[in-house]
């Protein structure tokens, strides 16, 4: 039982931190209909601006935290502004394979600068309970509970606030609705913006809970939000939250109680019967053609 | 248009003359390739790698060259990165050999990139010697089971390299029962841990856990829980330098106290750096240890780190032996042929190198050599124990 519980424990930790970067592509996919596969760099990006703050400006946890995450924030802008924008109406495919082109750059920029993988200095205090035979650090707690709490911030936004609301409308139709008066650019900047922003605080947390950071650690966990965000069903924000749970747990559960060489092999065909049976995703509606 | 187009051409023919007539064996220069792992995930190696590789060129050319056959050859060395990827090593072995038109390769290091690379230059029969690969599969034909006739490393093998870990966990250690933890899509890690295993298990212990990953996992949490589970007295991480640190600090945070081993993955200076504190008093099996040398050693080293500023870790030192061995077979080969190279490395009964003495006998790849055992104490790499052939 306490084993069950410490690897749940664990689970919940990969799980939130697989959920704040699969915002990110849910988000940019709800707005554009494109998948931004440079979100996995980006997250490295986060990782490595706050290895940096904390390495050379020495500042502790939570400034690190907010100025890496407007740092990466205004990247993602700039990355939209300069690299998407101008195929905003081009074929869909190639803004994905700018997408990609995007994130090589990024790894290979960051390997230009930090050749070596780098030790990032632990800002959160490690203090490590144990309770009931359960080992609880205070990492994953600080770790579990800012996640929730940045995602609960982003469900206030998109549903409660007046950017939100203009989030939902451009997702339901681009052509209208900027008619109408919402200025498309902007609400487009303040999506990546934010999306851009989660996946780099992931990017922090992860430094910190696992302190070795390299240009390549974006691409697996990149692509492995991705997959959960379509497992939830892209474009829907709570369906991406629960697709990384699900996710997160299944990997996590296989190699608990099966040989760990089966974990990726068997996470991910469950989740491929999965979308056999739920195309869309589990939250994701299908989509009907405009003609 | 047509004429930039026959300059260019006529441009390309007489560079690819000139490049067959300085290739091997003609003119004053022996041309020498390496392939290094200069970028991707295990950069730290194909740093020392470089160092060393340029040290030991520039050591014989200011010496006057290499005397091969009466004559004094100039050394050049033209080095090719192979980004840690298994495809880009055996291409840039293919470049070298049919292009640049080495006498012999160095290199790669890392036995998943150097057993694609052994494949081309066996079936091209040029001589490649491998500094730091240590799975059997390198020197070894893939369908035959044959020992390659082309392909020879500095570094000791896997099976010794467990065989030496898994004693010492039973004889100095005292334990009984072992847990193992390494990546299965990586031939070293997992070539090492089963042959500790075999090992350990033939001497009367037991795996309790032998748990894997894959390259690029950084959230070994569920693994770890799992061996936590099954109460070892000692966990074998036979894993790259970059990712030890992370494995043993997550230990240390579910509250795993027990001690840890590992094999010659960990001697690069970025695991000090990247553990800290929490790799202190661990053991590892490595190929020589800087604070017990002989005297050629010491002399390497000094020289090494008067040149550079930092030690010399086992990558550049098995490198540095690599072509001591190559001058070597050159020089009894007594000319500049790639077969006479072969058979003069094939036949090497006695090389006193950095990492020790080394001999080769005809039918295999692999030196005869022993392994040294290695303590972190202090935040430095501690001679703890011999462990002979």
């Amino acid at each position: 039982m306490t084993y069950l519980l410490q690897q749940a424990l664990n689970a919940l930790q990969l799980s939130s931190i697989y959920a704040l970067i699969a915002l990110g592509y849910t988000m940019v996919y709800g707005i554009l209909r494109m998948i931004n596969f440079a979100h996995g760099d980006l997250f490295m990006v986060g990782a490595f601006f706050s290895f940096m703050i904390a390495t050379f400006a020495k500042l502790p946890f939570i400034p690190s935290l907010l100025l890496s995450m407007l740092g990466v924030g205004l990247l993602g802008v700039g990355i939209e502004r300069v690299a998407y924008k101008p195929l905003r109406n081009a074929p869909r495919v190639s803004a994905v394979i700018t997408a990609l082109g995007v994130g090589i750059f990024l790894e290979n920029f960051t390997l230009v600068f930090f050749p070596y993988p780098q030790s990032v200095p632990v800002l959160l205090p490690v203090i490590v309970w144990t309770i009931g035979g359960v080992t609880i650090s205070s990492l994953q707690v600080i770790i579990i509970l800012l996640s929730l709490g940045m995602m609960l911030m982003l469900d206030f936004i998109v549903r409660r606030t007046m950017v939100g609301m203009a989030m939902r409308a451009i997702s339901w139709d681009k052509t209208i609705v900027p008619l109408l008066g919402v200025p498309l650019n902007l609400v487009i900047s303040v999506t990546f913006l934010i999306g851009t922003s989660l996946g780099a605080a992931a990017g922090v947390m992860y430094a910190q809970a696992f302190p070795v950071v390299d240009p390549y650690m974006g691409v697996l966990i990149g692509w492995k939000a991705f997959i959960a965000a379509v497992v939830g069903g892209i474009g829907n924000i709570r369906g991406a939250v629960l697709g990384a749970f699900i996710l997160g747990s299944v990997e996590i559960m296989v190699a608990a109680f099966l040989p760990s060489t089966y974990r990726d092999f068997i996470a991910f065909s469950l989740l491929l019967v999965l979308l056999i049976f739920r195309p869309y995703g589990i939250l994701g509606r299908p989509q009907t053609q405009k003609v | 248009m047509k004429k930039v187009l026959f300059l260019f051409s006529l441009i390309l023919v007489i560079s690819m003359t000139l490049s067959a007539c300085a290739g091997a064996g003609a003119g004053n220069t022996i041309k020498v390739g390496g392939i290094g792992e200069l970028t991707g995930d295990i950069p730290a190696v194909g740093a020392s790698f470089k160092n060393a590789a340029e040290m030991a060129v520039k050591d014989i050319n200011d010496a006057g060259g290499l005397d091969v056959g009466g004559k004094k050859y100039q050394i050049e060395l033209i080095i090719e990165d192979n980004a840690g990827k298994a495809d880009q090593s055996a291409s840039a072995a293919q470049k070298l050999i049919t292009q640049d038109n080495v006498i012999a390769i160095i290199g790669p290091n890392a036995s998943r990139y150097a057993i694609p690379a052994s494949e081309i230059a066996e079936s091209n029969k040029t001589v490649l010697i491998s500094p730091w690969s240590t799975n059997p599969k390198t020197t070894l034909d893939a369908k035959t089971n044959e020992p390659k006739k082309y392909v020879f490393r500095a570094a000791f093998i896997d099976p010794f390299q467990g065989r030496v870990v898994a004693k010492f966990a039973l004889d100095t250690l005292k334990a009984k029962n072992a847990a193992v933890l390494y990546d299965v899509a990586s031939e070293y890690n997992k070539g090492i841990a089963e042959f500790f295993k075999q090992t350990f298990e033939e001497n009367g212990g037991t795996v309790v856990a032998f748990e894997t990953y894959t390259t690029g996992d950084k959230d070994f949490t569920a693994q770890l829980t799992k061996i936590k589970e099954t109460n070892p007295d000692v966990i074998f991480l036979p894993n790259y330098y970059s990712e030890v640190p992370l494995q043993i600090q997550q230990a240390h945070r579910l509250g795993i106290t027990v001690p840890f081993l590992g094999s010659d993955s960990w001697g690069s200076a970025e695991l000090l750096t990247l553990c800290g504190a929490d790799c202190e008093g661990y053991y590892f099996s490595t190929h020589y240890a800087a604070d017990n040398a002989t005297p050629v050693a010491k002399k390497f080293i000094d020289a090494y780190t008067a040149k550079y500023g930092n030690t010399p870790d086992d990558v550049a030192a098995l490198t540095y032996d690599s072509f001591g061995l190559l001058w070597q077979a050159l020089q009894s080969a007594g000319k500049i042929d790639r077969q006479a190279v072969r058979d003069g490395m094939a036949t090497i009964s006695n090389y006193e190198g950095v990492t020790g003495t080394m001999k080769f006998q005809e039918g295999s790849g692999d030196p005869i050599k022993s392994a040294v055992i290695l303590q972190i104490k202090n935040g430095k790499f501690t001679f703890y124990a011999n462990a002979a052939p």
